[in-house]
């Protein structure tokens, strides 16, 4: 990879600033001991990869993440760590315990890192011509609404069967 | 200079990440952290394939809109879950969800 410091952009310093807070956050999700640090981590995580989309021209996207993820997800997350805590918080998010397992995962995870290194380097990728608007959420809407309006009704009643079925599984049954 | 591949790398690497969560941690919660962290980050993909690739068109976008979607009944379904095994339970070790094997 070419370190070119004459054709370093502002835009190139702000994707690596990004890029490394995103990263160093999810590292802290995997690697926190304590699973409310691993959460708050998480939502470091989602706030970067906003920063990402605004980064890509899809500022709708940006919103929806922070709205979605950063506010109702993380928020259900840490509503069912705190139902769900009955240890120190201190160690409530260990690895687990038989070295075996760890370094399984651990290998499995460098061979997928480097077939995906590998595709990504060897790929020629193509480059759009034709340049985009500058913002794409007319694009988008035209999509939604038209060619795929029967998957988008699909997903709205993909949501409402989970939400009906969350508050069937957590309300549990009655006791005889 | 920052092109394509550096965002398909970052997001290769958040998803890598999350693998590695997924398959170490015992926390059940934090397993359903992790798969959120890999879904993140095949957004990130998406959406860089179609700044780069095709930025006359949205379907990249579009295709994050779904996964967002599917993201988040897969988190109320599998947070509800946990929260009613844990009822059984007392526990969101995974270990100790041993109730099918023999």
């Amino acid at each position: 990879m070419m370190f070119n410091l004459a054709a370093f952009s502002l835009y190139d310093l702000a994707f690596i600033i990004i890029a490394g807070i995103t990263v160093t956050a999810a590292l802290g999700v995997v690697l926190f001991k304590n699973i409310i640090y691993s959460a708050l981590s998480l939502i470091l995580a989602f706030l970067g990869a906003a920063a990402i989309y605004f980064q890509l021209n899809s500022s709708f996207l940006g919103v929806i993440q922070i709205l979605v993820y950063a506010g109702a997800i993380s928020v259900l997350i840490i509503f069912a760590i705190m139902l769900v805590m009955n240890r120190p918080a201190g160690e409530s998010n260990l690895s687990s315990p038989r070295t075996r397992e760890v370094f399984t995962g651990a290998t499995i995870t460098a061979m997928l890192f480097t077939a995906l290194i590998a595709v990504i380097g060897f790929t020629q990728w193509p480059i759009g011509a034709k340049p985009g608007p500058d913002n794409s959420l007319g694009l988008l809407a035209d999509l939604l609404l038209g060619d795929y309006v029967i998957a988008f009704e699909a997903a709205a009643i993909l949501l409402l069967v989970a939400v009906v079925g969350a508050i069937i599984l957590a309300k549990g049954g009655e006791n005889k | 200079m920052i092109g394509l591949p550096h965002y398909l790398l970052l997001g290769s690497i958040v998803f890598c990440i999350g693998v590695f969560g997924v398959l170490t941690r015992r926390n059940a919660v934090a397993v359903l952290m992790s798969v959120e962290l890999m879904l993140n980050a095949v957004n990130i993909n998406f959406i860089a394939a179609n700044k780069y690739i095709a930025p006359d068109t949205a379907v990249g976008q579009l295709f994050s809109v779904f996964v967002i979607v599917v993201a988040a009944a897969e988190i109320a379904v599998g947070l509800a879950l946990v929260i009613s095994v844990y009822r059984q339970r007392r526990t969101v070790d995974l270990h100790d969800f041993n109730l099918l094997k023999w």
